[in-house]
Order: structure tokens, then C-alpha cells, then sequence
């Protein structure tokens, strides 16, 4: 079969998959929503540094929502050995490992992005931010999936790695941080936001070419 | 399938340490198309390393594997092998249907189609049924009947006979007969004593 078609056969069960398991991406979304809840509550009543604080809560709880889902993204496969019959496969592995990050950001990625506007508006946020928080998270929680992605390959057969994960990817999420709640608050006092914008999608672009890649390499050795 | 002539499975001095134990080492074996080359030997003699060499995911510490003259690095050796390991590789959320479709994605089409590897596998009519829901002998032959939709010469089985019952050893020893009568070559661990009618079954004691 084609390497297409093996792409999007890949895609289509791991959404199968996450249909089947729905913890999976209730999961994520849920400690989204309750991070963004609470902060309100921790605050008090002081709605102009809710406001001001909006973008970073925003950002820094997709970030550890996106770290929360990463270790699903192997695990699985990895223990029932469909991992390896998946590297086996004579298609390049690194496409087929692409196939499985664009699927895991579909079912942990995307719902972030939809319910944000809402959890916005309630933390006070100028509605004419939304739309550039919204483009933010599409630009840049996709990269959080392909460079945690490079993390879970190589820790997947640790007993408990899930701590050095979190050292191995942590740094390499900072820029995306920056740079993207630094645009949302801009947007929010209407300054223009270009560059940021044109960052990120540098960066997008990059991981996307350049993350697969090592994932994949990264798997072999952790399936020895 | 076509048979080509030339295929050879070659293992020139290979050798295998585990945490500063040597499994084995100086081994060398020689596979045609037709042949079967039975791992034998205790618990840690190294059988699963051996065949994960012989996948390709592990490396040998000296030693080189070659197919058809190159080594199986650099040459086409992945689009003619196919592997069935201790663990099923299916995943228990999808169905039996769902499961091989997959599997057929991943690699070439062979000679049968879902449907007959599945009656060959005598899983025919449970092709919409979860895979949690199979027993541990039926799953195992689902990973088997991967083995007969995808198309490859060189079968890699760790312990196909697991958990299978004497009907479905004497299944799995008939497929592997016909694989082999077709020009395929089969390299498999085992405990259970295999009986290959008319097929040139060769022997490696690891202990």
C-alpha cells in the first residue's frame, strides 16, 4: 500500500483509538478547564490583574496540559507492540510517526484550542484578543505535540520517565511561551503582533520538518 | 508470491552481550528460500535477542546479518520480513477487521485477502468483535494471519506456538509448510517440537 495511504490509515486508528478510550482526551481538556477556573478563585476580586495576567494562564496551562497528554502518545503501542510492528513497516517511520503526532494533537490539542475563547472571555480578556490567542494555540500547541514527541521517544521505555521527560521538553517549550502569550497581551493593548506571529510559524514549520525525524530514531533505540 | 531465487539470509560471526554476559557469539548460519531455521536452547540463552538482531532493532556487538548480499541495513530487507513477537502488536480497542486493515496499510499486499487469512486462521466470523474480547490462543492466531496478508519472503516468529491449542499448532505448522513450499524461509524460536512435513528444518542450540 502507498506510504498516503498508510499516513492516514495510521491517523484513522489512533482517532478510532481515542474515540474508544475517551479518557484520553477528556483527560487533558479537563485539567485545562479546572487550571484556568481556579486561577479566578486564587485571586480574588481584582478583575484588572486577571485581565493582565489572562495570556500566561492561558498559555502555561495549554503547555502543561499538552505535557500531561504527552506520555499517551507511545505508551500503548509501545507496550502491545504494535510500536514495533509499526518501525517494521518498509514506509519511512518518520512519516508514519508524523501521523501518529497530528492524531494525538486532533485529540488533545485541538479541544484546547476550541474551549479557550470561552475560558478568555471569563478571565476578562478584550475580545479583540481572541483571535490572536486563538492563532497562537493553532500555531503553536501543535508544536508542543511534535517536540514532546522527541521527549516521549526517548524515555517510552523507561520505567519512570516520566520526570526526565518533563526536564528533557520543558526547556525546549520556553520559546513557544514567550513568544506566544507575549503576542496575546500585545494584541490585548492593540499593538501590532507580526513578528511574534511570523515566529511561530517559523518554529512550526521547523518542528514539523525536523521532529519526526529523531522521534523516529529515538524510538528504534527505545524498543531494543 | 514470486520466489526469487537468490534470496539468502546470511549471519556472518555474530555475537550478543547482555550486561557484560556474553550470549553468544562467533554464530553463523546460512538461510535459502524453503528453509526453516529452528532456535533452540534454555531460558537467557539469548533466542529473542538473536531474532530482534535478526530484525534489525538491535544491533549485533560483532557480526553482520545480510540479505541477498547487502547488509539488511541497506537493502530491501524490511519490505521482505515480517515479524511476530511475544507481544500481539494488535491493539485491543479496535476489532479483528480493523486490526488488519492496519496492518495491511502498513506493509505490501500479499497473497490473501483479510477474509481468507481469516478463514485460513479459522477467525472468520469473528472479524467485528474487539480484540479484548478474543482469547489468548485466538489472538495469537490473528497475529498470525498478519503474516499471510501482507506479502514478504523472510517470517521472524518468537514462540509462535503460545498459548496456542494442538489445533492451531497444527495450523500454524501447515501455513508454515505452504510458506516454505512457496519459496518463503522462516526463522522461529520454540519449546514445542515442530513437525514440517517435507521441509528442511535447520537447527541452532544456543546453550
Amino acid at each position: 500500500m502507498s506510504l498516503s495511504y498508510a499516513f492516514f490509515a495510521i491517523i484513522r486508528r489512533d482517532l478510532v483509538l481515542a474515540l474508544r478510550r475517551r479518557s484520553e482526551i477528556a483527560n487533558p481538556l479537563l485539567f485545562f478547564i479546572l487550571v484556568i477556573t481556579l486561577f479566578p478563585l486564587g485571586i480574588g476580586a481584582q478583575p484588572n490583574l486577571l485581565q493582565a495576567i489572562a495570556p500566561g494562564i492561558i498559555w502555561v496551562s495549554a503547555l502543561l496540559a499538552a505535557m500531561l497528554s504527552l506520555d499517551s502518545l507511545f505508551r500503548s503501542d509501545f507496550d502491545d507492540g504494535s510500536l514495533e510492528q509499526i518501525l517494521l513497516s518498509p514506509h519511512p517511520a518518520s512519516i508514519l510517526v508524523l501521523g501518529k503526532i497530528i492524531a494525538h494533537w486532533l485529540v488533545t490539542g485541538l479541544p484546547l484550542l476550541i474551549i479557550s475563547p470561552l475560558l478568555a472571555i471569563f478571565l476578562g480578556m478584550p475580545a479583540h484578543a481572541l483571535g490572536i490567542l486563538l492563532l497562537t494555540l493553532l500555531l503553536g500547541t501543535p508544536v508542543l505535540s511534535l517536540i514532546g514527541a522527541i521527549g516521549v521517544a526517548l524515555t517510552v521505555g523507561l520505567r519512570r520517565g516520566g520526570m526526565i521527560l518533563s526536564l528533557l521538553v520543558l526547556p525546549l517549550y520556553v520559546p513557544v511561551l514567550i513568544f506566544a502569550s507575549n503576542a496575546v497581551e500585545m494584541a490585548g493593548s492593540g499593538l501590532p503582533v507580526n513578528a511574534q506571529i511570523n515566529i511561530l510559524i517559523s518554529i512550526l514549520f521547523m518542528a514539523l520538518v525536523l521532529a519526526p525525524w529523531p522521534t523516529a530514531s529515538a524510538l528504534k533505540m527505545s524498543i531494543n | 508470491m514470486e520466489t526469487k531465487p537468490t534470496c539468502l539470509l546470511k549471519g556472518t560471526d555474530l555475537s550478543c552481550i547482555r550486561d557484560d554476559r556474553v550470549l553468544f557469539e562467533g554464530l553463523t548460519f546460512e538461510l535459502v528460500s524453503g528453509q526453516v531455521l529452528l532456535l533452540e536452547g534454555k531460558n537467557g540463552s539469548g533466542k529473542t535477542s538473536l531474532l530482534r538482531i535478526l530484525c534489525g532493532f538491535r544491533e549485533p556487538d560483532a557480526g553482520q546479518v545480510f540479505w541477498c548480499g547487502d547488509a539488511i541495513n541497506d537493502s530491501q530487507y524490511h519490505t521482505d520480513m515480517a515479524y511476530v513477537g511475544h507481544l500481539d502488536g494488535v491493539k485491543k480497542e479496535l476489532t479483528v477487521l480493523e486490526n488488519l486493515k492496519v496492518s495491511l496499510a502498513l506493509g505490501r499486499s500479499g497473497q490473501y485477502s483479510i477474509q481468507q487469512a481469516l478463514t485460513k486462521v479459522h477467525l472468520a466470523d469473528y472479524d467485528d468483535v474487539l480484540v479484548q474480547a478474543l482469547s489468548a490462543g485466538q489472538k495469537r492466531r490473528l497475529s498470525l494471519a498478519r503474516l499471510l496478508i501482507t506479502q514478504n519472503i523472510v517470517w521472524i516468529l518468537d514462540e509462535p506456538f503460545t498459548s496456542l491449542d494442538k489445533q492451531g499448532i497444527a495450523l500454524i505448522e501447515i501455513l508454515m509448510s505452504e510458506h516454505c513450499a512457496n519459496g518463503g524461509m522462516i526463522v522461529l524460536t520454540s519449546h514445542h517440537d515442530i513437525d514440517l512435513y517435507g521441509v528442511d528444518v535447520q537447527r541452532i542450540n544456543l546453550s
